[in-house]
Protein backbone atom coordinates (compact mmCIF):
# COMPACT_ATOMS: atom_id res chain seq x y z
CA UNK A 1 0.00 0.00 0.00
CA UNK A 2 1.12 3.52 -0.71
CA UNK A 3 2.02 5.67 2.24
CA UNK A 4 -0.65 8.25 2.93
CA UNK A 5 -0.76 11.46 0.91
CA UNK A 6 -0.08 13.43 4.05
CA UNK A 7 3.14 11.55 4.73
CA UNK A 8 4.34 11.86 1.14
CA UNK A 9 3.59 15.58 1.14
CA UNK A 10 5.54 16.00 4.38
CA UNK A 11 8.53 14.20 2.87
CA UNK A 12 8.47 16.46 -0.20
CA UNK A 13 8.13 19.54 2.03
CA UNK A 14 11.15 18.56 4.10
CA UNK A 15 13.16 17.77 0.99
CA UNK A 16 12.34 21.15 -0.51
CA UNK A 17 13.26 22.88 2.75
CA UNK A 18 16.60 21.07 2.96
CA UNK A 19 17.34 21.87 -0.67
CA UNK A 20 16.57 25.53 -0.07
CA UNK A 21 18.77 25.67 3.02
CA UNK A 22 21.55 23.82 1.15
CA UNK A 23 21.49 26.18 -1.82
CA UNK A 24 21.35 29.16 0.52
CA UNK A 25 24.31 27.82 2.47
CA UNK A 26 26.39 27.19 -0.63
CA UNK A 27 25.49 30.55 -2.19
CA UNK A 28 26.57 32.50 0.89
CA UNK A 29 29.76 30.53 1.55
CA UNK A 30 33.01 32.52 2.00
CA UNK A 31 35.37 32.47 -0.97
CA UNK A 32 38.57 32.38 1.09
CA UNK A 33 41.22 35.07 1.37
CA UNK A 34 40.73 37.70 -1.33
CA UNK A 35 43.35 40.29 -0.45
CA UNK A 36 46.34 40.51 1.81
CA UNK A 37 46.51 43.53 4.03
CA UNK A 38 48.00 44.54 7.33
CA UNK A 39 46.17 43.16 10.36
CA UNK A 40 45.14 46.63 11.53
CA UNK A 41 43.62 47.48 8.17
CA UNK A 42 42.01 44.07 7.94
CA UNK A 43 40.34 44.65 11.31
CA UNK A 44 38.80 47.84 9.93
CA UNK A 45 37.62 46.22 6.71
CA UNK A 46 35.85 43.26 8.26
CA UNK A 47 35.50 39.68 7.06
CA UNK A 48 33.72 40.53 3.81
CA UNK A 49 36.77 42.24 2.42
CA UNK A 50 39.45 40.06 3.95
CA UNK A 51 38.09 36.52 4.02
CA UNK A 52 35.63 36.79 1.12
CA UNK A 53 32.68 36.25 3.49
CA UNK A 54 29.38 36.83 1.77
CA UNK A 55 27.56 40.02 2.77
CA UNK A 56 24.35 38.02 2.80
CA UNK A 57 24.11 35.95 5.98
CA UNK A 58 23.94 32.20 5.58
CA UNK A 59 21.42 29.89 7.19
CA UNK A 60 23.77 29.13 10.07
CA UNK A 61 24.17 32.82 10.93
CA UNK A 62 20.44 33.33 10.82
CA UNK A 63 19.83 30.18 12.87
CA UNK A 64 22.31 31.25 15.54
CA UNK A 65 20.82 34.74 15.75
CA UNK A 66 17.31 33.34 15.84
CA UNK A 67 18.24 31.10 18.74
CA UNK A 68 19.60 34.16 20.53
CA UNK A 69 16.30 35.95 20.00
CA UNK A 70 14.25 32.97 21.06
CA UNK A 71 16.19 32.68 24.30
CA UNK A 72 15.72 36.34 25.16
CA UNK A 73 12.49 37.50 23.55
CA UNK A 74 11.57 40.22 26.02
CA UNK A 75 14.76 42.16 26.81
CA UNK A 76 14.58 45.93 26.70
CA UNK A 77 17.82 47.88 26.28
CA UNK A 78 16.25 51.19 25.41
CA UNK A 79 14.25 52.53 22.45
CA UNK A 80 16.29 50.98 19.65
CA UNK A 81 17.08 47.62 21.19
CA UNK A 82 14.12 45.60 22.36
CA UNK A 83 13.47 41.87 22.23
CA UNK A 84 11.53 40.49 19.29
CA UNK A 85 8.79 39.31 21.65
CA UNK A 86 8.18 42.89 22.72
CA UNK A 87 8.17 44.16 19.13
CA UNK A 88 5.75 41.47 17.98
CA UNK A 89 3.63 42.14 21.07
CA UNK A 90 3.28 45.81 20.09
CA UNK A 91 2.30 44.89 16.55
CA UNK A 92 -0.21 42.26 17.62
CA UNK A 93 -1.72 44.66 20.15
CA UNK A 94 -2.16 47.36 17.48
CA UNK A 95 -3.67 44.92 15.02
CA UNK A 96 -5.91 43.52 17.75
CA UNK A 97 -7.20 46.92 18.78
CA UNK A 98 -7.77 48.28 15.27
CA UNK A 99 -9.33 45.01 14.20
CA UNK A 100 -11.60 44.90 17.23
CA UNK A 101 -12.84 48.43 16.50
CA UNK A 102 -13.46 47.39 12.90
CA UNK A 103 -15.50 44.38 14.06
CA UNK A 104 -17.62 46.61 16.28
CA UNK A 105 -18.37 48.95 13.39
CA UNK A 106 -18.46 46.62 10.40
CA UNK A 107 -20.70 43.83 11.64
CA UNK A 108 -23.66 45.90 12.87
CA UNK A 109 -23.35 48.21 9.86
CA UNK A 110 -23.09 45.21 7.55
CA UNK A 111 -26.25 43.79 9.12
CA UNK A 112 -28.04 47.05 8.47
CA UNK A 113 -26.86 47.19 4.85
CA UNK A 114 -27.77 43.55 4.30
CA UNK A 115 -31.24 43.87 5.77
CA UNK A 116 -32.21 47.22 4.25
CA UNK A 117 -32.05 47.66 0.49
CA UNK A 118 -32.46 51.41 1.04
CA UNK A 119 -29.37 51.74 3.25
CA UNK A 120 -27.54 49.42 0.88
CA UNK A 121 -28.19 51.67 -2.11
CA UNK A 122 -27.59 54.86 -0.12
CA UNK A 123 -24.20 53.80 1.27
CA UNK A 124 -22.99 52.01 -1.83
CA UNK A 125 -21.26 55.00 -3.51
CA UNK A 126 -19.35 55.82 -0.33
CA UNK A 127 -18.20 52.26 0.15
CA UNK A 128 -17.20 51.94 -3.49
CA UNK A 129 -14.99 55.03 -3.26
CA UNK A 130 -13.52 54.39 0.20
CA UNK A 131 -12.81 50.70 -0.27
CA UNK A 132 -10.01 50.92 -2.89
CA UNK A 133 -8.03 53.59 -0.98
CA UNK A 134 -4.73 52.23 0.24
CA UNK A 135 -4.92 52.28 4.04
CA UNK A 136 -1.53 54.02 4.23
CA UNK A 137 -2.90 56.95 2.26
CA UNK A 138 -4.92 57.77 5.36
CA UNK A 139 -1.79 58.02 7.46
CA UNK A 140 -1.03 61.74 7.03
CA UNK A 141 -4.63 62.64 7.65
CA UNK A 142 -4.68 60.42 10.73
CA UNK A 143 -1.45 61.91 12.07
CA UNK A 144 -2.75 65.41 11.50
CA UNK A 145 -6.12 64.86 13.16
CA UNK A 146 -5.26 62.32 15.87
CA UNK A 147 -1.84 63.84 16.62
CA UNK A 148 -0.54 60.53 17.97
CA UNK A 149 1.49 58.13 15.90
CA UNK A 150 0.45 55.02 17.87
CA UNK A 151 -3.24 55.79 17.55
CA UNK A 152 -2.78 56.65 13.88
CA UNK A 153 -1.38 53.19 13.25
CA UNK A 154 -4.42 51.69 14.99
CA UNK A 155 -6.67 53.85 12.86
CA UNK A 156 -4.96 52.62 9.71
CA UNK A 157 -5.53 49.02 10.82
CA UNK A 158 -9.16 49.86 11.52
CA UNK A 159 -9.73 51.39 8.11
CA UNK A 160 -8.11 48.51 6.24
CA UNK A 161 -9.94 45.75 8.13
CA UNK A 162 -13.35 47.35 8.01
CA UNK A 163 -14.13 46.82 4.30
CA UNK A 164 -13.89 43.06 3.83
CA UNK A 165 -15.90 42.52 7.02
CA UNK A 166 -18.49 45.09 6.05
CA UNK A 167 -19.00 43.76 2.54
CA UNK A 168 -19.02 40.11 3.59
CA UNK A 169 -21.46 40.75 6.41
CA UNK A 170 -23.78 42.68 4.13
CA UNK A 171 -23.58 39.97 1.49
CA UNK A 172 -24.04 37.14 3.98
CA UNK A 173 -27.05 38.81 5.57
CA UNK A 174 -28.67 39.67 2.24
CA UNK A 175 -28.12 36.13 0.93
CA UNK A 176 -29.79 34.27 3.80
CA UNK A 177 -32.11 31.72 2.23
CA UNK A 178 -35.63 33.08 1.80
CA UNK A 179 -37.16 29.90 3.18
CA UNK A 180 -35.39 30.30 6.53
CA UNK A 181 -36.69 33.85 6.75
CA UNK A 182 -40.14 32.53 5.88
CA UNK A 183 -39.90 29.97 8.66
CA UNK A 184 -39.20 32.77 11.11
CA UNK A 185 -42.05 34.83 9.63
CA UNK A 186 -44.62 32.07 9.90
CA UNK A 187 -43.54 31.55 13.51
CA UNK A 188 -44.08 35.27 14.20
CA UNK A 189 -40.50 35.71 15.32
CA UNK A 190 -39.72 39.38 15.99
CA UNK A 191 -37.04 41.30 14.09
CA UNK A 192 -34.41 41.21 16.82
CA UNK A 193 -34.89 37.53 17.61
CA UNK A 194 -34.93 36.76 13.90
CA UNK A 195 -31.62 38.60 13.46
CA UNK A 196 -29.98 36.57 16.21
CA UNK A 197 -31.56 33.17 15.70
CA UNK A 198 -31.84 32.95 11.93
CA UNK A 199 -29.84 35.60 10.10
CA UNK A 200 -26.74 35.57 12.30
CA UNK A 201 -26.20 31.79 12.27
CA UNK A 202 -27.02 31.62 8.57
CA UNK A 203 -24.64 34.45 7.67
CA UNK A 204 -21.94 33.52 10.20
CA UNK A 205 -19.74 31.53 7.80
CA UNK A 206 -19.69 34.42 5.30
CA UNK A 207 -19.05 36.96 8.06
CA UNK A 208 -16.18 34.89 9.45
CA UNK A 209 -14.68 34.60 5.97
CA UNK A 210 -14.69 38.40 5.78
CA UNK A 211 -13.05 38.58 9.19
CA UNK A 212 -10.38 36.15 8.05
CA UNK A 213 -9.60 38.26 4.98
CA UNK A 214 -9.47 41.33 7.22
CA UNK A 215 -6.99 39.92 9.71
CA UNK A 216 -4.72 38.97 6.82
CA UNK A 217 -4.84 42.48 5.39
CA UNK A 218 -4.37 44.05 8.81
CA UNK A 219 -1.24 42.04 9.40
CA UNK A 220 0.10 43.05 5.97
CA UNK A 221 -0.58 46.71 6.66
CA UNK A 222 0.81 46.88 10.21
CA UNK A 223 4.36 46.28 9.00
CA UNK A 224 4.18 49.17 6.57
CA UNK A 225 2.39 51.38 9.07
CA UNK A 226 4.99 50.78 11.75
CA UNK A 227 7.78 51.55 9.31
CA UNK A 228 6.16 54.96 8.91
CA UNK A 229 5.25 55.75 12.50
CA UNK A 230 8.37 54.20 14.06
CA UNK A 231 9.13 53.64 17.70
CA UNK A 232 7.96 50.12 18.34
CA UNK A 233 6.58 47.09 16.54
CA UNK A 234 7.88 44.50 14.14
CA UNK A 235 7.61 46.87 11.17
CA UNK A 236 9.79 49.40 12.95
CA UNK A 237 12.18 46.59 13.88
CA UNK A 238 12.62 45.63 10.23
CA UNK A 239 13.38 49.20 9.24
CA UNK A 240 15.65 49.81 12.20
CA UNK A 241 17.68 46.68 11.46
CA UNK A 242 17.95 47.77 7.85
CA UNK A 243 19.42 51.02 9.06
CA UNK A 244 21.76 48.94 11.25
CA UNK A 245 22.62 46.90 8.13
CA UNK A 246 21.75 43.75 10.06
CA UNK A 247 20.40 41.62 7.25
CA UNK A 248 20.31 38.66 9.63
CA UNK A 249 17.76 40.40 11.83
CA UNK A 250 15.76 41.50 8.80
CA UNK A 251 15.52 37.90 7.63
CA UNK A 252 14.49 36.76 11.10
CA UNK A 253 11.83 39.45 11.24
CA UNK A 254 10.48 38.42 7.84
CA UNK A 255 10.27 34.83 9.02
CA UNK A 256 8.44 35.79 12.20
CA UNK A 257 6.00 38.06 10.37
CA UNK A 258 5.10 35.05 8.24
CA UNK A 259 4.67 32.76 11.23
CA UNK A 260 2.49 35.20 13.17
CA UNK A 261 0.39 35.92 10.07
CA UNK A 262 -0.18 32.21 9.61
CA UNK A 263 -1.19 31.77 13.24
CA UNK A 264 -3.68 34.64 13.06
CA UNK A 265 -5.17 33.13 9.92
CA UNK A 266 -5.40 29.71 11.53
CA UNK A 267 -7.25 31.11 14.54
CA UNK A 268 -9.84 32.70 12.27
CA UNK A 269 -10.03 29.56 10.15
CA UNK A 270 -10.85 27.59 13.29
CA UNK A 271 -13.61 30.02 14.23
CA UNK A 272 -14.99 29.77 10.70
CA UNK A 273 -15.14 25.99 10.97
CA UNK A 274 -16.95 26.30 14.29
CA UNK A 275 -19.82 28.30 12.78
CA UNK A 276 -20.02 26.46 9.47
CA UNK A 277 -22.95 24.09 9.23
CA UNK A 278 -23.24 21.22 6.78
CA UNK A 279 -26.34 21.17 4.60
CA UNK B 1 -73.57 27.89 3.03
CA UNK B 2 -71.98 25.65 5.59
CA UNK B 3 -69.34 26.54 8.14
CA UNK B 4 -66.65 28.62 6.51
CA UNK B 5 -63.59 28.12 8.66
CA UNK B 6 -61.35 29.40 5.92
CA UNK B 7 -62.84 31.81 3.45
CA UNK B 8 -60.83 33.25 0.62
CA UNK B 9 -62.85 36.13 -0.76
CA UNK B 10 -62.29 37.71 -4.15
CA UNK B 11 -58.53 37.67 -3.98
CA UNK B 12 -56.44 38.67 -6.97
CA UNK B 13 -52.72 38.72 -7.55
CA UNK B 14 -51.20 40.91 -10.21
CA UNK B 15 -47.62 41.51 -11.19
CA UNK B 16 -46.31 44.35 -13.28
CA UNK B 17 -45.96 43.03 -16.83
CA UNK B 18 -42.96 43.44 -19.11
CA UNK B 19 -44.66 46.01 -21.34
CA UNK B 20 -46.08 48.38 -18.79
CA UNK B 21 -49.41 46.78 -17.92
CA UNK B 22 -50.23 44.25 -15.25
CA UNK B 23 -50.44 40.51 -15.53
CA UNK B 24 -53.01 38.87 -13.30
CA UNK B 25 -52.06 35.42 -12.10
CA UNK B 26 -55.65 35.06 -10.93
CA UNK B 27 -58.59 37.38 -10.40
CA UNK B 28 -61.61 37.25 -8.15
CA UNK B 29 -60.84 33.89 -6.57
CA UNK B 30 -63.26 32.53 -3.99
CA UNK B 31 -62.62 29.43 -1.96
CA UNK B 32 -63.89 28.19 1.36
CA UNK B 33 -63.27 25.25 3.63
CA UNK B 34 -64.93 23.91 6.76
CA UNK B 35 -63.18 23.16 10.03
CA UNK B 36 -61.40 19.81 10.03
CA UNK B 37 -61.50 19.52 6.26
CA UNK B 38 -58.56 18.50 4.13
CA UNK B 39 -58.39 20.51 0.91
CA UNK B 40 -56.06 19.88 -1.99
CA UNK B 41 -55.40 22.26 -4.86
CA UNK B 42 -54.42 20.74 -8.18
CA UNK B 43 -53.36 22.68 -11.22
CA UNK B 44 -50.52 23.08 -13.64
CA UNK B 45 -47.39 25.08 -12.82
CA UNK B 46 -47.96 28.80 -13.09
CA UNK B 47 -51.63 28.72 -12.16
CA UNK B 48 -50.91 30.52 -8.92
CA UNK B 49 -51.43 27.65 -6.47
CA UNK B 50 -48.37 28.55 -4.49
CA UNK B 51 -49.40 32.19 -4.49
CA UNK B 52 -52.78 31.22 -3.03
CA UNK B 53 -51.03 29.21 -0.32
CA UNK B 54 -48.57 32.02 0.42
CA UNK B 55 -51.42 34.49 0.72
CA UNK B 56 -53.18 32.11 3.06
CA UNK B 57 -49.97 31.78 5.06
CA UNK B 58 -49.53 35.54 5.15
CA UNK B 59 -46.17 35.36 3.38
CA UNK B 60 -47.64 37.13 0.37
CA UNK B 61 -50.34 39.75 0.08
CA UNK B 62 -53.21 39.71 -2.40
CA UNK B 63 -53.47 42.66 -4.74
CA UNK B 64 -57.16 42.67 -3.93
CA UNK B 65 -59.58 40.78 -1.74
CA UNK B 66 -59.29 39.27 1.71
CA UNK B 67 -58.82 35.99 3.50
CA UNK B 68 -60.91 35.23 6.56
CA UNK B 69 -59.87 32.50 8.95
CA UNK B 70 -62.03 31.56 11.90
CA UNK B 71 -64.08 34.73 11.57
CA UNK B 72 -61.14 37.12 11.30
CA UNK B 73 -59.45 38.70 8.32
CA UNK B 74 -55.83 37.65 8.32
CA UNK B 75 -53.03 40.15 8.39
CA UNK B 76 -49.55 38.83 7.79
CA UNK B 77 -48.26 35.56 9.10
CA UNK B 78 -49.58 33.89 12.20
CA UNK B 79 -48.79 31.02 14.53
CA UNK B 80 -52.36 29.86 13.81
CA UNK B 81 -51.30 28.91 10.30
CA UNK B 82 -48.34 26.58 10.11
CA UNK B 83 -46.55 26.01 6.84
CA UNK B 84 -44.82 22.85 5.72
CA UNK B 85 -42.41 23.91 3.03
CA UNK B 86 -41.61 21.93 -0.08
CA UNK B 87 -37.90 22.19 0.67
CA UNK B 88 -38.55 21.38 4.37
CA UNK B 89 -36.66 24.61 5.28
CA UNK B 90 -35.06 23.24 8.42
CA UNK B 91 -32.43 25.38 10.09
CA UNK B 92 -29.29 23.34 9.38
CA UNK B 93 -27.35 24.60 12.40
CA UNK B 94 -29.99 23.25 14.78
CA UNK B 95 -30.68 19.66 15.69
CA UNK B 96 -34.02 17.97 15.09
CA UNK B 97 -35.05 18.83 18.63
CA UNK B 98 -33.66 22.35 18.20
CA UNK B 99 -35.72 22.92 15.08
CA UNK B 100 -38.95 21.81 16.69
CA UNK B 101 -38.12 23.60 19.94
CA UNK B 102 -37.54 26.81 17.99
CA UNK B 103 -41.16 26.72 16.85
CA UNK B 104 -42.38 25.82 20.33
CA UNK B 105 -40.53 28.70 22.00
CA UNK B 106 -41.83 31.03 19.31
CA UNK B 107 -45.38 30.19 20.30
CA UNK B 108 -44.96 29.91 24.06
CA UNK B 109 -42.23 32.38 24.95
CA UNK B 110 -42.54 32.01 28.71
CA UNK B 111 -42.15 28.25 28.80
CA UNK B 112 -39.07 26.92 30.54
CA UNK B 113 -36.56 24.71 28.81
CA UNK B 114 -37.85 21.41 30.18
CA UNK B 115 -41.42 22.14 29.16
CA UNK B 116 -40.39 23.16 25.67
CA UNK B 117 -38.29 20.04 25.32
CA UNK B 118 -41.06 17.74 26.51
CA UNK B 119 -43.56 19.37 24.16
CA UNK B 120 -41.20 19.17 21.18
CA UNK B 121 -40.42 15.57 22.02
CA UNK B 122 -44.10 14.63 21.84
CA UNK B 123 -44.28 15.80 18.25
CA UNK B 124 -40.96 14.23 17.31
CA UNK B 125 -42.39 10.96 18.63
CA UNK B 126 -45.62 11.57 16.73
CA UNK B 127 -43.83 11.70 13.38
CA UNK B 128 -41.76 8.64 14.25
CA UNK B 129 -38.38 10.27 14.76
CA UNK B 130 -37.77 9.08 18.31
CA UNK B 131 -34.04 8.54 18.72
CA UNK B 132 -32.99 11.08 16.12
CA UNK B 133 -33.59 14.17 18.29
CA UNK B 134 -29.95 15.17 18.41
CA UNK B 135 -29.14 14.66 14.76
CA UNK B 136 -28.63 17.61 12.47
CA UNK B 137 -30.68 17.95 9.31
CA UNK B 138 -27.63 17.10 7.18
CA UNK B 139 -27.55 13.66 8.80
CA UNK B 140 -31.16 12.90 7.87
CA UNK B 141 -32.68 11.51 4.71
CA UNK B 142 -35.11 13.59 2.69
CA UNK B 143 -38.12 11.83 4.19
CA UNK B 144 -36.86 12.28 7.73
CA UNK B 145 -36.22 15.97 7.09
CA UNK B 146 -39.79 16.41 5.94
CA UNK B 147 -40.97 14.56 9.05
CA UNK B 148 -39.16 17.17 11.10
CA UNK B 149 -40.90 19.83 9.02
CA UNK B 150 -44.24 18.21 9.84
CA UNK B 151 -43.38 17.92 13.54
CA UNK B 152 -42.37 21.58 13.59
CA UNK B 153 -45.63 22.65 11.96
CA UNK B 154 -47.76 20.49 14.24
CA UNK B 155 -45.90 21.43 17.42
CA UNK B 156 -47.43 24.90 17.49
CA UNK B 157 -50.92 23.30 17.31
CA UNK B 158 -52.03 25.48 14.43
CA UNK B 159 -55.62 26.03 13.34
CA UNK B 160 -54.60 25.26 9.78
CA UNK B 161 -51.75 23.36 8.30
CA UNK B 162 -50.58 24.66 4.93
CA UNK B 163 -48.53 22.37 2.75
CA UNK B 164 -46.80 23.41 -0.46
CA UNK B 165 -46.09 20.20 -2.37
CA UNK B 166 -44.53 18.75 0.76
CA UNK B 167 -43.70 15.36 -0.67
CA UNK B 168 -42.81 16.18 -4.26
CA UNK B 169 -39.07 15.95 -3.62
CA UNK B 170 -39.31 12.47 -2.06
CA UNK B 171 -39.13 9.03 -3.58
CA UNK B 172 -42.37 7.14 -4.06
CA UNK B 173 -41.99 4.81 -1.09
CA UNK B 174 -41.15 7.56 1.39
CA UNK B 175 -43.90 9.70 -0.06
CA UNK B 176 -46.39 6.91 0.59
CA UNK B 177 -45.42 6.48 4.23
CA UNK B 178 -45.48 10.20 4.85
CA UNK B 179 -48.92 10.49 3.24
CA UNK B 180 -50.09 7.81 5.67
CA UNK B 181 -48.63 9.72 8.59
CA UNK B 182 -50.18 13.01 7.54
CA UNK B 183 -53.56 11.39 7.01
CA UNK B 184 -53.40 9.61 10.35
CA UNK B 185 -52.38 12.77 12.21
CA UNK B 186 -55.01 14.92 10.51
CA UNK B 187 -57.76 12.40 11.25
CA UNK B 188 -56.66 11.94 14.85
CA UNK B 189 -56.38 15.62 15.63
CA UNK B 190 -59.14 16.93 13.39
CA UNK B 191 -56.59 19.21 11.78
CA UNK B 192 -57.74 21.52 9.03
CA UNK B 193 -55.28 21.22 6.19
CA UNK B 194 -54.71 22.90 2.86
CA UNK B 195 -52.30 21.30 0.48
CA UNK B 196 -50.91 21.94 -2.97
CA UNK B 197 -49.97 18.98 -5.05
CA UNK B 198 -49.23 17.79 -8.55
CA UNK B 199 -50.05 14.23 -7.67
CA UNK B 200 -53.62 13.18 -8.44
CA UNK B 201 -53.41 10.02 -6.33
CA UNK B 202 -52.07 11.96 -3.40
CA UNK B 203 -55.01 14.33 -3.63
CA UNK B 204 -57.54 11.48 -3.84
CA UNK B 205 -55.99 9.71 -0.88
CA UNK B 206 -55.67 12.73 1.38
CA UNK B 207 -58.30 15.28 0.45
CA UNK B 208 -61.94 15.70 1.32
CA UNK B 209 -62.24 18.39 -1.29
CA UNK B 210 -60.12 18.77 -4.38
CA UNK B 211 -59.89 22.23 -5.91
CA UNK B 212 -59.12 22.26 -9.61
CA UNK B 213 -57.47 25.35 -10.99
CA UNK B 214 -57.15 26.25 -14.67
CA UNK B 215 -53.93 27.39 -16.28
CA UNK B 216 -52.56 30.83 -15.59
CA UNK B 217 -52.27 33.66 -16.21
CA UNK B 218 -55.84 34.52 -15.45
CA UNK B 219 -56.34 31.22 -13.62
CA UNK B 220 -59.70 30.45 -12.07
CA UNK B 221 -60.92 27.88 -9.62
CA UNK B 222 -62.90 25.76 -12.07
CA UNK B 223 -64.40 22.97 -10.00
CA UNK B 224 -64.53 21.58 -6.53
CA UNK B 225 -64.49 17.79 -6.55
CA UNK B 226 -65.90 16.19 -3.44
CA UNK B 227 -64.03 13.05 -2.66
CA UNK B 228 -66.51 10.16 -2.80
CA UNK B 229 -64.19 7.68 -1.11
CA UNK B 230 -64.93 6.72 2.49
CA UNK B 231 -63.11 8.43 5.33
CA UNK B 232 -61.46 5.21 6.41
CA UNK B 233 -59.84 4.60 3.04
CA UNK B 234 -56.46 2.94 2.99
CA UNK B 235 -53.66 3.72 0.60
CA UNK B 236 -53.15 0.14 -0.45
CA UNK B 237 -56.69 -0.65 -1.57
CA UNK B 238 -57.61 2.84 -2.68
CA UNK B 239 -57.61 1.90 -6.33
CA UNK B 240 -60.08 -0.95 -5.74
CA UNK B 241 -62.82 1.38 -4.66
CA UNK B 242 -65.52 1.58 -7.33
CA UNK B 243 -65.43 5.37 -7.44
CA UNK B 244 -61.66 5.64 -7.51
CA UNK B 245 -61.19 5.64 -11.27
CA UNK B 246 -64.16 7.87 -11.80
CA UNK B 247 -62.63 10.55 -9.61
CA UNK B 248 -59.18 10.00 -10.97
CA UNK B 249 -60.28 10.17 -14.60
CA UNK B 250 -62.31 13.25 -13.92
CA UNK B 251 -59.30 15.04 -12.46
CA UNK B 252 -56.87 13.79 -15.09
CA UNK B 253 -59.29 14.81 -17.86
CA UNK B 254 -59.42 18.21 -16.33
CA UNK B 255 -55.64 18.54 -16.16
CA UNK B 256 -55.11 17.18 -19.66
CA UNK B 257 -57.71 19.13 -21.56
CA UNK B 258 -60.23 21.21 -19.71
CA UNK B 259 -57.68 23.20 -17.69
CA UNK B 260 -56.56 24.81 -20.94
CA UNK B 261 -59.92 25.42 -22.57
CA UNK B 262 -62.01 26.18 -19.53
CA UNK B 263 -62.14 29.93 -20.01
CA UNK B 264 -63.48 29.65 -23.55
CA UNK B 265 -65.77 26.69 -22.80
CA UNK B 266 -67.49 28.31 -19.86
CA UNK B 267 -67.56 32.05 -20.36
CA UNK B 268 -70.32 32.39 -17.77
CA UNK B 269 -68.28 30.80 -14.97
CA UNK B 270 -69.22 32.36 -11.65
CA UNK B 271 -66.16 32.45 -9.41
CA UNK B 272 -68.33 32.86 -6.32
CA UNK B 273 -70.37 29.82 -7.13
CA UNK B 274 -67.95 27.20 -8.33
CA UNK B 275 -69.59 23.96 -9.47
CA UNK B 276 -69.23 21.17 -6.94
CA UNK B 277 -68.70 17.79 -8.55
CA UNK B 278 -70.02 14.86 -6.56
CA UNK B 279 -68.93 11.72 -8.22
CA UNK B 280 -70.71 8.49 -7.53
CA UNK B 281 -74.04 9.90 -6.59
CA UNK B 282 -75.79 9.96 -9.94
CA UNK B 283 -78.69 12.11 -8.83
CA UNK B 284 -76.21 14.69 -7.68
CA UNK B 285 -73.62 14.44 -10.40
CA UNK B 286 -73.30 18.16 -10.50
CA UNK B 287 -74.64 20.33 -7.75
CA UNK B 288 -74.48 23.49 -9.73
CA UNK B 289 -72.97 24.81 -12.91
CA UNK B 290 -72.91 23.55 -16.45
CA UNK B 291 -71.16 20.25 -15.85
CA UNK B 292 -73.48 17.62 -17.25
CA UNK B 293 -70.60 16.14 -19.18
CA UNK B 294 -69.63 12.54 -19.37
CA UNK B 295 -70.34 11.27 -15.90
CA UNK B 296 -73.45 9.28 -16.68
CA UNK B 297 -72.07 5.90 -17.57
CA UNK B 298 -69.54 4.96 -14.96
CA UNK B 299 -69.39 1.43 -13.74
CA UNK B 300 -70.35 0.70 -10.22
CA UNK B 301 -72.38 3.81 -9.68
CA UNK B 302 -75.24 1.91 -8.12
CA UNK B 303 -73.06 0.98 -5.20
CA UNK B 304 -73.85 3.29 -2.32
CA UNK B 305 -71.05 5.32 -0.91
CA UNK B 306 -69.96 4.04 2.45
CA UNK B 307 -69.89 7.26 4.34
CA UNK B 308 -70.56 10.97 4.31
Amino acid sequence: MNPSLRLRAAIVSIALFLAFIGIWHIATRGTGTVATMTPEYAKLMGLTATAGKSAMPGPLDVGAKLWEHVRRPFYDNGPNDKGLGIQLGYSIARVGLGYFLAVIVAIPLGFLIGMSPLINKALDPFIQILKPISPLAWMPLALYTIKDSGLSAIFVIFICSVWPMLLNTAFGVAAVRKEWINVARTLEVGTVRRAFTVILPAAAPTILTGMRISIGIAWLVIVAAEMLVGGTGIGYFVWNEWNNLSITNVIIAILLIGVVGMLLDQVLARFTRMVTFPE
Amino acid sequence: MTDKFISIEAIAKRYPGASGGEIAVFENLWLSMARGEFGCVIGHSGCGKTTVLNILAGLDEPSEGAVIVDGQAIEGTSLDRAVIFQSHALLPWRTVLGNVAYAVTSKWRDWDRAKVKAHAQTFIDLVGLTGSEHKRPSELSGGMKQRVGIARALSITPKIMLMDEPFSALDALTRGTLQDEVRRICLETGQTAFMITHDVDEAIYLADKIFLMTNGPGAVLAEIVENPLPKDRGRTDLHRHPYYYAVRNHIVDFLVSRSKTFATDFPGHDPRNVPVVKIGKPELVVASGPEELNQASWPGLSRPSTSS
